[in-house]
């Protein structure tokens, strides 16, 4: 066994794990966080993805022991108070989701996606999100979704410059 | 203003969207505490008898609580094939003697923890004895797959000496083809999985991943043979599953089995490169198709002969060849037409319904029937499909397969698909690009497509479903249906449908569905019954429920019924002209009860239609497709909300058109599956479609009182073809007449050699 030491959605962790436990399995089993799911053993689909330290990784491609030191958000960390995120929001608004089985990975990867690239065009939106799968929407209105996510979040930045 | 009709928000999204769904992998319930694990030892040859299992190393494995084999199962029945096939070919739950597929299961192992199962796996050893595989359409009878049934050819719908020798005498075009309407998987995210105990009282509790909870509990019980009251069947949310998760599973049999042998709760979740090779695969067909008329496009006859891979045992495929005959001559006035399907058996994967099931096939036969009799009589595609559609009728409209087709405005679906996409300026843009020799070709592909949805029986005389819908104390409401939604949005639906005539906010009412002892009765979601027999149901409860408030208001307020006027604003009963003299639902579901089951039966199926129109760029040197645009009619009637309207329509394009140019089942020629995971399997990704242009167009149904046809296959249906017909359309001024699917790159740049090679040699 090893120790780990982490930061999930906040929230403080540490652990002794089996060296070969996967990150999406120590949080769904050892945390209960199971928004993320396991959709393939090929780390093709995406259902797994998180953020690490910000950044959208597929958890199932990441160790538990990797993931030590590092910060984890779920799809379960993302929404404050009860509010939906803006990419939260923007899945709903655009029906973005269908079975729902892809969607808190597919919405951890828009995160990421539009933390890298705030203004992304069509294509890159599509190009983004090319490792996530989602088998119900046919992907047109997941990338309504990053779109209409991408607009809310420059007006609110616009609207924090004017205020400031 | 009624609120059938708008774009309502979906209530199922804040859930799915922050703590996620509940999957059957997901389920914390103290009734499975101490849960062992199953996992499956599936053959790696396809086809082989099984001399012996020594499961001795993997009993001494760490955390292994037992190994079974099809020995031990032995007492069960083995599972007849559906729809008219040979008796002899049956399926054991677990392989007894012999393999018949890679995939197929063997034997299993049980383990306390999920890890120790992957290593315990490895240390059963089975002794094969490989026999030659059976593969393709045409297998041939050297190497029976079911040796007692004589023949690899399990069974026929029609029959093939029916066929005329005369049907295209005087057709001055005939035109004949074979081509193949390949295996696809089904691949919903979620793969398959259960959860299974037996509590004191004798009975199972399954959890398990469905369509349709009732259809999967009395499949159950069928394979277990229990009594169906032992078996209660739980429906978690459900990952997608478009068709492949009807029914249960000879896994899940086994499953409940363990759980029973061991006295202990049981889990099981497959993997994907287990859902890739053992969940059923779909279509597989082939298609000889013949198709003659006039020089100027009048379409005189037709002829469909279809085989059906069922793989290596009978599921579903034994009974989509049906519906392919059903709908052979679609949206089409042909005067002489006819079909037969035979039914073969291969050591591949079974084959079941896949979004479509049987309607896809029909249509993309058709389809391609056309274009190549356009090509050959030099006519516009557009033109001949316009030329011998049915004109629009409102009266039902019998076809030779026995159809029975409701409502149809074809030509009208077609020209609006056409003006939306711009056809004229497509074709000419088309014809600049061919002037210029550009290496990118424009490509546009047609397809006027029937199906057929909301068809079978139920509880009723016909198609039917029940509805239980509850008005509460509170103000609240419960609907219970026999539907089972797996991301079509029931429960903002069926609640918007109980909103209109309840006057009750849709956030207020609450959908359950997916409980046997809560809902007994049921036919499940698939063959895109749900809105027009669940939803309709739901509106005939939410109706007698206000004519029994109604009696019970009269009542009280000691008034004639017939007086009271129940005003939607209010959720309240009131006498006409007396506005204060009034009775809320609350009150009256506060002294009694407010609850009706009732059970709606439709008129008949009915037969949504459109067009799809798929613009395509093929560059010629590297024969690379790449769709731009599909631009889609698909007509269902009424929409109820066009927010998942269009959702359902968006998916059903995406898979369609992924079948055309990406997807594809691979078995090599010993019979290994080659696209056993999604490194391999070509699942279509954001980056290999466009966004969708949908054109509205609703002709309603007088089936059902809500006007609404099935909308969840349509757009899996008219897109296939359209975009197998743009690719075919790029390159066919290179002399390129037909190229199976799925057109890749590959295929696209072998049709243009071969093209150009017959042009050097002629």
């Amino acid at each position: 066994m090893t120790h780990i030491e982490l930061t999930v959605n906040g929230e403080k962790r540490s652990d002794e794990v089996e060296p070969r436990l996967l990150l999406i399995h120590y949080l769904r089993e050892e945390l209960g966080l199971r928004a993320a799911n396991v959709g393939c053993d090929t780390t093709s689909c995406g259902a797994c993805t998180v953020l690490l330290d910000g950044r959208s990784v597929k958890a199932c491609t990441v160790l538990a022991v990797q993931a030590s030191g590092h910060e984890v958000t779920t799809a379960e960390g993302l929404s404050e108070g009860g509010e939906l995120h803006p990419v939260q929001a923007a899945f709903q608004q655009e029906h973005g989701l269908q079975c729902g089985f892809c969607t808190p990975g597919m919405v951890m990867a828009t995160v990421g996606l539009l933390a890298e690239n705030p203004h992304p065009t069509e294509e890159q939106a599509r190009e983004g999100l090319e490792g996530n799968f989602c088998r119900c929407t046919g992907y047109h209105n997941i990338i309504r979704a990053v779109l209409a996510a991408a607009s809310a979040q420059a007006e609110t930045t616009q609207s924090t410059e004017v205020t400031a | 203003m009624s609120i059938l009709g708008t774009r309502v928000l979906r209530t199922e999204d804040p859930r799915f969207l922050t703590t996620g769904g509940v999957y059957v992998e997901d389920l914390v319930d103290e009734r499975l505490d101490g849960a062992c694990h199953v996992f499956f030892i599936r053959s790696p040859v396809a086809h082989a008898r099984v001399n012996g299992i020594d499961a001795s190393a993997a009993l001494q494995a760490p955390g292994v609580v037992a190994v079974f084999t099809g020995a031990d199962l032995a007492d069960l029945p083995p599972i007849p094939g559906a729809g008219p096939v040979k008796p002899q070919i049956q399926q054991r739950l677990l392989a007894i003697d012999k393999v018949r597929y890679v995939g197929e299961p063997v034997a299993v192992v049980v383990v306390e923890e999920p890890y120790q199962g992957e290593d315990a796996l490895e240390l059963v050893a089975v002794d094969y004895d490989p026999l030659p595989p059976v593969l393709g359409f045409d297998p041939g009878d050297d190497t029976l797959l079911f040796e007692d049934a004589g023949t690899n050819v399990a069974g026929w719908w029609g029959n093939q000496a029916d066929l005329k020798a005369d049907l295209f005498d005087g057709c001055d075009v005939v035109v004949s083809q074979t081509i193949v309407n390949q295996r696809v998987a089904p691949a919903p995210m979620e793969t398959r999985g259960g959860a299974a105990v037996w509590g004191e009282d004798g009975r199972l509790t399954a959890w398990i991943p469905n369509q349709g909870a009732q259809g999967t509990k009395g499949a159950l019980a069928r394979m277990l043979q229990v009594e169906p009251g032992l078996v209660r069947v739980i429906t978690p949310d459900v990952g997608g599953a478009f068709g492949a998760k009807f029914g249960a599973d000879p896994e899940h049999v086994v499953l409940a089995w363990i759980a029973r042998e061991l006295g202990r709760p049981a889990r099981w979740s497959e993997t994907r490169y287990e859902n890739l090779i053992a969940m059923t695969h779909g279509r597989a067909q082939q298609h000889t198709i013949t198709v003659g008329g006039s020089r100027d496009g009048d379409i005189q006859a037709y002829r469909l002969e279809i085989v059906q891979d069922a793989g290596a045992y009978i599921r579903a495929g034994g009974f989509l060849p049906f519906l392919t005959r059903l709908m052979t001559t679609g949206p089409y006035d042909i005067p002489r037409a006819e079909s037969v399907a035979s039914i073969v058996v291969t050591s591949t994967t079974p084959i079941g319904a896949y979004r479509g099931a049987g309607r896809p096939e029909a249509a993309a036969a058709l389809d391609r029937a056309i274009d190549l009799y356009a090509a050959e009589a030099g006519l516009d595609p557009a033109d001949v499909r316009r030329k011998n559609l049915l004109p629009t009728f409102t009266e039902p409209h019998r076809t030779a397969f026995g159809a029975v087709y409701d409502t149809g405005d074809y030509a009208t679906g077609l020209d609006r698909a056409l003006a939306a996409a711009g056809y004229a300026d497509l074709r000419r843009e088309q014809a600049a690009r061919r002037a210029r020799g550009d290496v990118r070709q424009l490509g546009i592909g047609l397809s006027s497509y029937v199906e057929i949805t909301g068809m079978g029986e139920g509880e009723g005389s016909g198609p039917s479903e029940n509805a239980t819908v509850e008005v509460h104390p509170d103000g609240t409401a419960t609907i219970l249906t026999g539907t089972s939604p797996h991301g079509q949005g029931h429960q903002t639906a069926w609640a918007m449908v109980a909103s209109e005539e309840l006057g009750i906010p849709v956030e207020k009412i609450t959908l359950q569905w997916g409980d046997t002892d809560l809902i007994p009765k049921g036919g499940g979601t698939g063959g895109s019954r749900s809105l027009q027999l669940g939803g309709a149901a739901v509106k005939q409860a939410s109706l007698e429920l206000i004519e029994e408030a109604r009696q019970r208001a009269a009542a009280q307020l000691e008034a004639s019924p017939a007086d009271l006027v129940f005003d939607k604003t209010r959720t309240a009963f009131n006498v006409a002209g007396d506005p204060d003299a009034t009775v809320p639902l609350t009150q009256l579901a506060e002294q009694e009860r407010l609850l009706i089951r009732t059970v709606f039966t439709g008129v008949g199926a009915t037969f949504p239609f459109g067009t799809h129109v798929a613009v395509v760029e093929v560059d010629t040197e590297t024969g690379k497709p790449t769709l731009l645009r599909m631009v889609t009619v698909d007509d269902a009637g009424i929409v109820l909300n066009p927010l998942l309207a269009e959702g359902q329509r968006h998916g059903g394009i995406g898979q369609g058109a992924a079948q055309a140019f990406v997807e594809e089942v691979v078995y090599d020629d010993e019979g290994n599956p080659l696209t056993a995971s999604f490194a391999d399997y070509p699942f279509v990704s954001a980056t290999e479609l466009p966004s969708f242009e949908l054109v509205d167009s609703e002709t309603p149904t007088t089936n059902n009182p809500l006007g609404v046809k099935g909308i969840g296959e349509a757009g899996s249906i008219g897109s296939t073809p359209a975009v197998q017909n743009a690719i075919i359309d790029a390159v066919a001024h290179l002399g390129v007449r037909h190229i199976d699917m799925p057109a890749t790159s590959r295929r696209v740049w072998q049709a243009i050699r071969a093209a150009q090679a017959q042009t050097e040699n002629a």
